[in-house]
């Protein structure tokens, strides 16, 4: 996923490799669920993508399975959720934001029931697998739908706090998961995680990255490449929720930084770039500004990581539009 | 317990009033709300542990309405068993009302929004599945157009429900052989109805969908322990109203002044006779 180079910059950065977010995800809930028996997970053939076996194994009477079969998971989650269960109903985003889409539109976001919607090996974690198995989507089809949180955490302190959050939270939550070990951001834990709140890692005024997911630490390599080659000084933003945006602080970004870059594991189509492009405009914002997600085409075959690497996600894609931007 | 004469008395009321908010609003399913108004009726009066004032108890029994579009049938029950005055239909379809045209958890009595086809059975499998996790001895109710059942989700449902042994989970097929296109067996056969449930691992009964008696002996308490039950509720599309009954245009048809006061005469007359024989 990391280039040589980027590997370096990580390094002298000090940034501890952690694992994949998934896997801190089914930690977190399988600790979370042995103190309350109310808390469950429902997957469809998914225990084993989605790291919940462990799961399984310890707590039988709180895991749900629903085979194949997508929409009956959401409605079943539904059910429970509308029964006083604190629900979290895994499957792969693709599948789940797609082909159950009404379900999570008016079961659970209409129906205002207390379930969280885990989309796991998002974007194009599952990349050579092809098209079938990206959610490039999902953003912008739940951006559309009234009633729920989109989160996308960047890093496994970010999946762990988003996790404990919806354990405890009555409302609608579609939370975004890749399967790649992670670096961790670096004093992640000093940035408090707040549902509807961007967490600024470090402070520049040159460009603004307002990145989501698994791109932040691409970006947070880029700036600190930028700073010890050009000295450019960047200010990198963790926008783990695409919905709720935080309005302010992507509106600061662009008032005080001379160029603004957003980053998705994801369409550049209806994404957070294009959120916060709309926010900019109706606050009367000019400025150079640019979206680097999967741009709408037949996407690119490869692994993850070639797939970031072609369209510009990784960090010496993110320079180099940095510096085509300013120039 | 209310008396099967009691009960038709109630569903000559419910469906005057289901044609009187539907005249009123100018729109509604006219014909799907009346075919299921006596399962209803008998749901309602006679079957479902709920009430106005148990609405917020975590064991109450559910009742979750798949064919959403009916929703005038359920208004004017829910309206008579005391979750709301009536009068608040005088709202129905307007700005800013409760009463859309689709059941919505704005309503009192209402559990679920519905209106999609399709994703009742996969909610009440849910809803039973909790029951049974917690103990809690409710069960789950759910009502289907027969229409409905090309929908694929609803044999995902079909599927989990036997699987998980919810004999507390009753499904209802409002089977009056009409959609909006046509018959039901032209636009996309589903029979034979009962042995694909049965195949499913259900237990089948198929009853006259406007017999009380039969409705609420199928009803009234789980088929067969260990497996979901499935009522093939046969009924006629528009019932009750002579010139509405198994013509389709009555699907979503709103009538007339002169429709509406022949089928209200009809509907008068019904509750003469009734109300005037005390015996």
């Amino acid at each position: 996923m990391y280039s040589p180079a980027a590997k370096a910059v990580a390094e002298k950065l000090g940034l501890k490799m952690g694992r994949a977010n998934l896997e801190e995800f089914a930690d977190t809930l399988l600790g979370l669920a042995k103190g309350d028996r109310n808390i469950l997970a429902v997957t469809s053939d998914s225990r084993g993508s989605g790291k919940l076996g462990p799961f399984g194994q310890a707590l039988p009477k709180q895991i749900v399975e629903v085979g194949i079969a997508e929409q009956n998971l959401v409605g079943i989650a539904a059910g429970l959720g509308s029964c006083g269960k604190k629900v979290f109903a895994v499957s792969p985003a693709c599948f789940l934001t797609a082909r159950s889409l009404e379900q999570i539109k008016n079961d659970i976001c209409y129906s205002d029931h207390p379930v969280t919607v885990v989309g796991i090996s998002a974007g194009v974690s599952y990349g050579a697998l092809g098209t079938t198995h990206h959610s490039l989507h999902d953003f912008a089809v739940l951006r559309a739908i009234n009633n729920i949180t989109i989160v996308a955490p960047a890093d496994n302190f970010e999946a762990r706090e988003a996790v404990r959050i919806c354990a405890r939270h009555d409302k609608p939550v579609y939370l975004r998961f890749g399967k790649a070990p992670l670096y961790t951001l670096p004093r992640s834990e000093d940035v408090p995680f707040v549902l509807g709140k961007a967490r600024q890692l470090c402070d520049g005024s040159d460009v603004a990255f307002l990145a989501s997911g698994e791109t932040v630490i691409h970006a947070l390599l880029a700036a600190e490449h930028l700073s010890a080659d050009s000295g450019l000084q960047c200010r990198v933003i963790s926008v783990p929720t695409i919905k709720p945006l935080d309005i302010e602080a992507v509106l600061d970004a662009a008032r005080e930084c001379r160029a603004v870059i957003t980053t998705e594991e994801h369409m550049v189509n209806g994404g957070l770039g294009e959120a916060i492009a709309g926010h900019l405009v109706q606050n009367g914002i000019a400025t150079r500004f640019q979206i680097v997600g999967i741009p709408d085409e037949y996407t690119v075959t490869g692994s993850q990581a070639d797939i970031f690497r072609h369209y510009g996600l990784s960090m010496e894609g993110l320079v180099a539009r940095a510096r085509d931007l300013l120039r | 317990m209310p008396t099967d004469r009691e009960l038709a008395l109630k569903s000559l009321h419910y469906r005057r009033s289901v044609l009187k908010w539907i005249k009123h609003a100018g729109a509604g399913h006219t014909g799907g709300s009346l075919s299921c108004v006596d399962i209803l009726n008998v749901l309602y009066n006679r079957i479902l542990r709920v009430s106005p004032v148990t609405f917020s108890d975590p064991k109450r029994d559910r009742y979750i309405q798949s064919k959403g579009h009916s929703v005038e049938a359920l208004f004017v029950v829910l309206a008579d068993r005391g979750f709301f005055p009536e009068s608040d239909l005088e709202t129905l379809g307007g700005y800013k009302s409760d009463y859309v045209g689709h059941p919505t958890r704005h309503v009192a009595g209402i559990e679920q929004n519905t209106g999609a086809l399709g994703h009742g059975l996969p909610i009440a499998v849910g809803t039973a599945l909790a029951s049974k996790m917690d103990d809690a001895g409710f069960r789950a109710f759910t009502l289907l157009g027969d229409g409905e059942l090309a929908e694929g989700s609803n044999w995902e449902g079909a599927l989990a429900g036997a699987h998980y042994k919810l004999d507390n989970l009753t499904v209802i097929i409002d089977c009056n052989t009409l959609q909006i296109t046509g018959r039901t067996r032209d636009v996309m056969n589903h029979e034979p109805l009962a042995g694909k449930w049965a195949a499913f691992g259900w237990a089948v009964r198929t009853v006259d969908g406007h017999d009380f008696a039969a409705l609420t002996a199928a009803l009234e308490k789980p088929l067969e322990a260990g497996k979901p039950s499935l009522v093939i509720a046969r009924t006629t599309k528009g019932k009750g109203v002579s010139f509405m009954e198994d013509v389709g245009k009555w699907h979503h048809g709103v009538p007339n002044d002169d429709e509406y006061a022949r089928a209200l005469a009809e509907l008068d007359a019904g509750i003469a006779k009734l109300s005037g024989g005390a015996t």
